[in-house]
């Protein structure tokens, strides 16, 4: 068992919600004779949930300062609109109109940002009434009609990388890619483990760092491989690349960046934060500002994937974004939450509907099932999380419950948290 | 009082959490109608042992033997144990503000047939319970309307509703005022003579010298001795003797101040309610610091000491209306907490759960929260200085902790007050305005928390102390300003001033 701690390091939920993802492909893997595991399938995953993917990020950080955005759906329909317009009617070329979505969906972003920061409308109320704004916004645009998008966009959408190199029979970039992706890995960890030892720390013994590299390697090899060796042509998507790309970069915001503390503090304990001369309202501004942004580079690969734009564009997309957060272990109350628990939690749903897609399960069970693993994931959150804090926390600071029935249900998870 | 029976044993109580033994094989009994008193350093593990006791922490998740009126006990959780009669009244309040007293005393225990709240039997049984305690409120008033010291009997006037034999405080004190505190205790000596068993956490050795009939002194999570207190042969002396593991020649580190310039001035601040429009909190305040002094603000909880600190820390309090603010002899507009922190200003608030800490933090976050500018370029933070200078803080301020990395929640109450402290050390303020420093810090801790204090006035800082202890004022500053209904009523040479004549002006207006 310390074994096993060791291995997972301070991360144990993530790394539990990644192991129950495995899980979960090997079963559909099992059931489908493998044919989820195709590359084609794979492929599919990635440009058919990229939406998905790209938004949670941006949902994460409103979700961890204690508020939450119901509009980056009807947002994401706008931009379509907009972007896909202005290439048609104003002539603008691809990269201008994409330019162009980025720049209306930042807008709206911060029209949001503005009513919940300088206003103090609620992110609730706020979003809400963008939400039929933007999507009423968006019919009286588009006026019923279905707009195309230039192939470039198609590309960006739906594309994959250019092949080029010796003749391996697979696809060299993804080759490529996954190499740099396992070799990154691997140097972070020295890097890491260096640090420590220098900052006189302790680290676990040398082979819990070579077993818990080798797994991942092995991952990303598999995965890589999985990509590479698809119908001539395929490769990692471009949107996949794009999801990386990004994925790396709001890590390090989550991480590293003073905006990124300032949320995580904002959500944490609002009035310690304001004490401790952290900006709120900026922290507010910029939160909700990011989440149209990415609302509007998630509709710009989505019209890309369709190849025009769709009345029902962005229909219901932040129920999904909003569940693949909470799955990624996020709480409501704020505070707590990771960009890569995010995207974990995002994959799942993907693989999950995907999935029962592939096993011909109608989309009344997948929806039911969908919605009974999101309760499910929430309770065991609740219940394993090594000190209970997001629900405590978040009910002292709103007095909901009394304290006694709290601090109960913070030590009846601990035998529990004990046996993991 | 203390040959009464026992009613409670706890025997070889461990109790473990990851990477912290916070009770190491402890065993105490307590005699039936007695007050006994629990001590020991902060993270000594008295919190601890009681939730135990009270079943906050279950049965199965500590070891030892529970054995209360004759008979072992398992509790599953609070419920159970009041429901065997002991009720534990924590140190944060669990009161409800919004629901009125009345609402307050019976949730949870409502008087319902069939389930409709019979509010009347209700009221009648409030009235009743509130006269045990020497209440006599209106029980349909909010709680939020009525001071800290009322709500804390009302909590134990909603204990007495449970009908309990044993009666857990942990410290219930240590936001009291003396009057308040005065009268809790003769509450509890008047709950004793009917024969309730009580048990007591307090940092406050002058009460628990004075009520106690006897004495548990933990020491690193292990219990140290048991005193029987017989006609005041305890003194504080002799509690600290266990609770240290030595004596304290002195409660206040000896410190020759080296005075210098002004640094710091307010003059003619104004500040109005948020809330209640026309009600001044400060009303035209006047003070100053020298560079290496240590100003007190002495007065009564209530007097708008924090209110007037608070809106000089880049007004995060009230409206303001007026008044300047020099540094070095320069005025200077200091109008959010940013700019207070960028002039060198840093405020401890007095509330560190709910001001001064995200819980959910954890150590190593919580001490470069406030000082996050001088680790970062361009808004991306050096890691590495922020685990260096956490490191740092630990050490000096001796934080008992596994690691920088764990939670500042899981941290005693003094050890999170160490954290918050750092936080602000951190920021390397030219003025630091300490809001109740050491309020629920055990005496060792305070000491070595003014030795902190000394230091920073000997590193040329000024420092501004609001204490409602007089004695602390007194050992600690070498000024100290009277405040009376956010008025500035006095000031005083510390090293002339007595307790006497800092209340005569800490009470009086015409002063
Ligand atoms: N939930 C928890 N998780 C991990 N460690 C804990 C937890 N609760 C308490 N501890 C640790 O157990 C020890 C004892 O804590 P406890 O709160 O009982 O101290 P205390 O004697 O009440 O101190 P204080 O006077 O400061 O309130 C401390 O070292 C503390 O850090
Ligand atoms: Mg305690």
């Amino acid at each position: 068992m310390k074994a096993l701690r060791q291995f997972f390091g301070a991360n144990m939920r993530q790394y539990a919600l990644f192991g129950f993802l495995i899980v979960v492909m090997a079963f559909f893997a099992w059931q489908t004779g493998g044919r989820t595991l195709h590359s084609e399938n794979l492929q599919n995953i990635i440009i058919g949930w990229s939406y998905v993917l790209v938004m949670a990020l941006g949902m994460l950080f409103v979700i961890v300062m204690g508020q939450i955005d119901l509009a980056p759906g009807s947002v994401a329909a706008v931009v379509g609109i907009c972007l896909a317009l202005s290439i048609k009617d104003w002539g603008f070329p691809w990269w201008a109109g994409i330019l162009f979505g980025i720049a209306v969906g930042t807008a709206i972003g911060m029209w949001q940002g503005a009513w919940l920061a300088y206003i103090g409308v609620p992110g609730f109320i706020t979003t809400l009434a963008g939400q039929m704004l933007f999507r009423g916004l968006d019919q009286h645009i588009s006026n019923g009609q279905s707009v195309p998008v230039p192939p470039q966009i198609v590309k960006i959408g739906s594309g994959f990388l250019p092949d080029w190199g010796p003749h391996t029979g697979f696809n060299n970039p993804t080759l490529v890619l996954g190499v740099i992706a396992m070799l990154a890995v691997i140097y972070r960890e020295i890097r890491r483990r260096g640090k420590i030892v220098r900052g006189g720390g302790v680290v676990p013994p040398t082979w819990v760092m070579v077993a818990r590299l080798a797994t991942v390697v092995a991952a990303l090899a598999i995965l890589t491989i999985a990509f590479a060796n698809g119908r001539p042509g395929t490769s990692f998507p471009v949107a996949g690349v794009i999801i990386v790309l990004l994925v790396i970069f709001y890590h390090f915001v989550e991480t590293r960046t003073t905006i990124g503390r300032g949320v995580y503090a904002v959500g944490g304990n609002k009035a310690a934060a304001a004490l401790t001369g952290i900006n709120i309202k900026k922290v507010y501004f910029i939160a909700m500002t990011n989440m149209s942004f990415l609302a509007a580079v998630a509709a710009i690969m989505f019209v890309g994937k369709s190849g025009s734009t769709g009345l029902s564009d962005g229909n219901g997309w932040e129920l999904d974004v909003i569940a693949a957060v909470f799955v990624g272990g996020a709480a409501v109350s704020g505070g707590v939450g990771t960009v890569v628990g995010s995207v974990i939690g995002g994959l799942f749903m993907s693989i999950l509907s995907n999935g029962m897609f592939v096993l011909g399960v109608g989309s009344d069970w997948s929806a039911m099932i969908r919605g009974l693993v999101l309760l499910v994931a929430v309770a065991f959150d609740l219940y394993s999380k090594a000190q209970g804090r997001p629900s405590i926390t978040g009910a002292i600071m709103r007095g909901l419950r009394s304290r006694r029935k709290e601090t109960q249900g913070e030590e009846q998870v601990r035998p529990e948290v004990a046996k993991i | 009082m203390s040959d009464g029976p026992v009613i409670l044993e706890m025997k070889s109580i461990t109790k473990v959490f990851p990477g912290v033994r916070a009770l190491d094989n402890v065993s105490m009994s307590v005699r039936a109608g007695e007050i006994h008193a629990i001590c020991g350093e902060n993270g000594a593990g008295k919190s601890t042992l009681m939730k135990v006791l009270s079943g906050v922490y279950p049965h199965g998740s500590y070891e030892g033997d529970i054995i209360f009126e004759g008979q072992e006990v398992r509790f599953a959780n609070i419920r159970a144990s009041e429901h065997a009669g002991i009720a534990i009244i924590h140190q944060e309040l669990a009161l409800i503000p919004e629901l009125s007293v009345t609402e307050n005393m019976f949730l949870g225990n409502e008087v319902a047939t069939r389930g409709v709240i019979d509010w009347i039997a209700a009221r009648r049984r409030v009235v009743e319970l509130l006269a045990r305690v020497g209440l006599d409120i209106d029980p349909d008033i909010a709680i939020k309307n009525i001071g800290v010291g009322h709500q804390q009997l009302v909590e134990i006037a909603k204990a007495l509703a449970k009908d309990v034999r044993l009666l857990i405080l942990d410290e219930p004190t240590s936001a009291l005022n003396e009057e308040e505190t005065a009268n809790l205790l003769d509450i509890l000596r008047s709950l004793r003579s009917r024969g309730l068993t009580s048990i007591m956490i307090s940092h406050k050795l002058n009460e628990i010298a004075a009520i106690a009939d006897s004495i548990t002194i933990l020491r690193d999570g292990k219990t140290v001795e048991t005193l029987t207190v017989e006609d005041g042969s305890v003194n504080e002396d002799r509690i600290i003797r266990g609770m240290v593991g030595r004596s304290m020649e002195s409660r206040f580190p000896s410190h020759t101040p080296h005075i210098g310039e002004r640094i710091f001035e307010v003059r003619d601040w104004v500040v109005e309610h948020p809330q209640v429009p026309g009600r001044l909190v400060t009303k035209h305040a006047n003070f100053y610091v020298r560079a290496g002094e240590i100003v007190g603000f002495a007065g009564l909880m209530g007097a708008g000491r924090t209110e007037m600190a608070r809106s000089i820390f880049g007004r995060s309090y009230g409206i303001w209306h007026g008044g300047q603010i020099y540094i070095d002899g320069r005025e200077v507009e200091v109008t959010s907490v940013k700019e207070a922190i960028a002039h060198g200003i840093a405020y401890v608030p007095e509330d560190r759960k709910m001001l001064g800490l995200n819980l959910l933090d954890t150590i190593k976050g919580t001490i470069s929260s406030a000082g996050i500018d001088r680790i970062s370029k361009r808004g991306v933070i050096d890691l590495e200085a922020s685990a260096a200078a956490a490191e740092r803080y630990r050490t000096a301020m001796r934080i008992k902790a596994a690691s920088v990395d764990v939670g500042v929640s899981t941290l005693s109450g003094g050890n999170q007050q160490k954290v918050v402290l750092s936080k602000w050390m951190f920021t390397e303020p030219r003025l630091a305005i300490l809001d109740e420093p050491t309020r629920g810090i055990d005496v060792g801790a305070k000491y070595e928390i003014y030795g902190l204090i000394n230091e920073l006035a000997d590193q040329g800082k000024g420092v501004v102390m609001i204490s409602s202890e007089l004695p602390e004022l007194l050992g600690v500053c070498d000024r100290i300003y009277t405040v009376f209904e956010g008025r500035i009523t006095g000031e005083a040479d510390a090293r002339t001033a007595t307790q006497e004549s800092l209340m005569r002006q800490m009470t009086d207006t015409a002063a």
